[in-house]
């Protein structure tokens, strides 16, 4: 809506108390997302139906956790180039109430603990889906309790029985868990649960798209507001097809009814734990909210974060480390230097080779705009010139008493014209990958001779 | 509420349909969309994605401890490891002249001519024969090949900006395919396209390798661009219309998740299931983002791939 449109839904009164001096300019930075609606307390309500509705993102942020949560939905595009990304699906393991509760207990304390540091960040799994597999309400209710006293993870509390639905929500209601799920028998009780409790309600409807958005109307009309959209897609071409379809639905035809988070199980309808995560993976990629696996081993799980982590990088900001000379293992005069760019992926792989191996060094890293070496060498923005100027502008000569720098293995190309821009300098080529630093060091560097002039001492 | 229609894509263009082998030997036919990945209600995927495995003419020094296991003493003979390779379900086998390379053996056309030979009658499947990746190797030991190969449709790589006249040249005059190398920039690899095709090289006779990040180490760039260059070539410009070849193998195996046994923190649990999981992610999103072929290594991740991409 432009600002003229949202003007004529306005009192027109200049009241001043939104703010703004006038109605016009109040309308105007409603348009360009500076103000909110709801700052006019003289709004119709009628007019503030229809502003509201306009102003609504196309796919709803929906919440479910209490201290910790998952916060899915809110996206724009349909292509991360377009812009990014924003809202990182929920990756959740499944617990059913079939299996013993010592296993249980354990399982969720280590789940939640469970965590993998990469690029300097701490990465981990966000919740559980509590599945009473068994249809009886005792043993649903223990496994609720046992997870809920064992982690402050948000959680997925599933049974289509409304009566067990709502003992479990009298334990954990308050942790604000995703119901799941209405169905077309159950959704009137389900719906009188979700506003009951206040807490977010799946919509699993798996006829058809048709019957979805019909379904998610009807729980609507009731007051419910924070949906998740479960359309049973499972296989592998079929559900890309439907998540697909529900997002253009959304961000393309702005279709109010299937507007909302997507939840899928990649964990049914795989036959071995490698394809479910392999599905996942799809899923993360094509427009998943929250995705529920059966299995938890580190060995899928991480790689699967790192894949989210990749995926839901903002593309036009690439993660940049500052330029700057860094400290590793508490360096001396005499320790040698290395130089890299500052895309932080390259920053962490070269900081983290050079930390495990134990040897004290200088890390110079380049201004290079957040491009990898070889990216960044075909750019000309980490050509032999450049390092010099680093070299310079951080007076790294204070830092160290001996004239030799380590260049990546991918730019051996650029010795030459570095040693003709710093000509008292020994230029040695290090190794192509991050990983192999370590040897390299203890190859060449050790054995390596300071080379004169000596400066300061060590 | 409002009628729900199916927003369906009305996309004018369409992939490029290339085929390796034929001529006796078995034939492979890769691209050929009109929709993105997967989309099978908007549009035709006459093709699936094809699946290649990564031989080596020589011995690997430096592969991971868990190929090498798997792969045990094939890969002390190109032609047995071949062969093995069309045992674990290949469609494509991927040869690379590593012995070529000034460091590591420095070998020449005539041992290229040699290895090839004997794949080619050792095997039926469709070839890929890629160089050590310098330049000026690429085309003594590529030319050589091509003509060995001559007829036999196999594809050609890499062609870079340096040395694109010269294969390209060989591959129109023997009937192979070329394999046009850009580093990760969808206007550098539209760019190729057209000079090749300046060149008298029919794009049915072209694939792309836009170059490949793994999983945790670029994955991001390269999915986008494949992304963008399937976007471009469905809106109509013919010259990003190229099936995109994808180094997964290489490139996720030489990542230390894939390699490093000592140091490992607890939380990346197994080391072999992380690794294969690392080429099998790494795979799939490429696949999902648009690729047409995936080159791999390790058979568990070949028999994985080849379940989701026939489906």
């Amino acid at each position: 809506m432009t600002g003229i449109e949202i003007y004529k839904h306005l009192p027109k009164t200049n009241c001043k108390k939104c703010g703004f001096p006038t109605c016009l300019a109040f309308a105007m930075k409603v348009a360009q997302k500076q103000a909110d609606i709801s700052l006019c307390p003289e709004l119709s309500e009628e007019s503030k139906q229809i502003l509201e509705a306009a102003s609504r993102p196309p796919i709803r942020l929906v919440s479910i956790g209490g201290n910790k949560r998952i916060e899915v939905g809110n996206e724009v595009v349909l292509f991360r180039h377009e812009k990014t990304f924003y809202h990182q699906p929920g990756l959740v393991i499944r617990i059913k109430d079939t299996e013993p509760l010592e296993d249980v207990t354990s399982l969720v304390k280590e789940i939640t603990d469970y965590s993998v540091e990469r690029v300097g960040l701490k990465l981990s799994l966000d919740g559980f889906a509590l599945a009473n597999e068994s249809k009886e309400a005792e043993s649903f209710a223990n496994l609720v309790e046992a997870a809920n006293s064992n982690t402050d993870l948000p959680l997925i509390l599933m049974s289509t029985e409304p009566a067990i639905m709502k003992l479990a929500l009298g334990k954990v209601g308050q942790n604000k868990p995703l119901i799941y799920a209405a169905n077309r028998d159950n959704w009137q009780e389900m719906a009188q649960l979700a506003l009951d409790y206040q807490c977010p309600l799946t919509i699993f409807e798996p006829r058809g798209l048709s019957q979805l958005a019909e379904l998610t109307e009807m729980v609507g009309q009731k007051g419910v507001e924070d949906v998740v959209l479960d359309p049973g897609a499972l296989g592998f071409a079929e559900s890309v097809d439907t998540l697909t379809q529900l997002r253009r639905l959304a961000i393309k035809k702005n279709y109010r009814e299937l507007g909302y988070p997507v939840i899928t199980f990649p964990c049914d309808n795989t036959a071995s734990v490698e394809e479910e995560i392999v599905l996942a993976a799809q899923h993360i990629a094509k427009y998943a909210g929250i995705i529920v696996l059966d299995h938890f081993s580190p060995s899928a799980i991480y790689p699967l974060l790192t894949l989210r982590l990749n995926i839901y990088t903002d593309p036009q900001k690439p993660i940049q480390v500052t330029s700057g000379v860094y400290p590793i293992n508490n360096p001396k005069k005499t320790s040698p230097l290395a130089v890299t760019t500052d895309f932080s992926l390259t920053y962490f792989s070269i900081a983290g080779e050079l930390q495990s191996s134990g040897s004290p060094s200088w890390l110079l890293v380049c201004d290079t705009g957040g491009l990898s070496v070889l990216t960044a060498w075909a750019a000309g923005k980490f050509n032999a010139a450049k390092i010099a100027k680093t070299i310079k502008q951080f007076d790294v000569a204070n830092n160290i008493n001996h004239q030799s720098i380590i260049i990546p293995g991918y730019v051996a190309v650029i010795k030459g014209e570095l040693e003709e821009e710093l000509p008292e300098w020994e230029v040695m080529v290090g190794p192509r990958e991050a990983m192999d630093i370590g040897r390299y060091l203890k190859q060449n560097w050790m054995a390596h001779s300071i080379p004169s002039p000596l400066k300061g001492e060590g | 509420m409002s009628v729900l229609e199916i927003p369906v894509e009305k996309w004018t263009g369409k992939i490029q349909e290339v085929r390796l082998g034929g001529n006796g030997r078995k034939s492979i036919v890769v691209g050929g969309e009109s929709t993105l990945p997967f989309l099978h209600f908007e549009g035709s995927i006459p093709n699936r994605p094809a699946i290649a495995i990564e031989i080596q003419d020589t011995e690997p020094t430096d592969w991971s401890p868990w190929l090498l296991s798997t792969w045990g003493d094939a890969v002390k003979s190109p032609v047995t490891w071949a062969k093995k390779a069309v045992e674990y379900g290949a469609d494509i086998i991927a040869l690379r002249l590593r012995s070529a390379h000034p460091e590591q053996g420095n070998t020449g056309a005539k041992e290229a001519e040699k290895v090839v030979s004997e794949i080619l009658s050792a095997v039926d499947l469709p070839l890929i024969v890629l160089g050590p990746d310098v330049a000026e190797k690429d085309n003594e030991v590529l030319l050589a090949v091509s003509e060995v190969a001559r007829g036999q449709r196999i594809g050609l790589g890499n062609c870079i900006d340096k040395n694109y006249r010269t294969i390209a040249a060989s591959c129109l005059a023997n009937g192979h395919v070329v394999i046009a190398k850009t580093p990760n920039d969808i206007n550098l690899a539209k760019q190729l396209n057209i000079l090749l095709h300046e060149l008298g090289l029919p794009l049915h006779n072209i694939l792309d390798d836009t170059t490949t990040g793994s999983l945790g180490y670029g994955l991001e760039y390269s999915y986008s661009v494949i992304e963008r260059l399937r976007l471009a070539c469905l809106t109509g410009d013919e010259m990003t219309s190229a099936p995109i070849i994808c180094t997964v193998g290489e490139e996720s195996w030489r990542q230390k998740e894939s390699k490093v046994i000592e140091g490992i923190p607890p939380s990346w649990g197994e080391h072999e299931e992380r690794a294969i999981t690392w080429e099998a992610l790494t795979a799939t999103s490429l696949l999902t983002a648009g690729a047409s072929i995936v080159v791999l290594r390790h058979p568990k991740t070949v028999e994985l791939i080849k379940k989701i991409s026939t489906r």
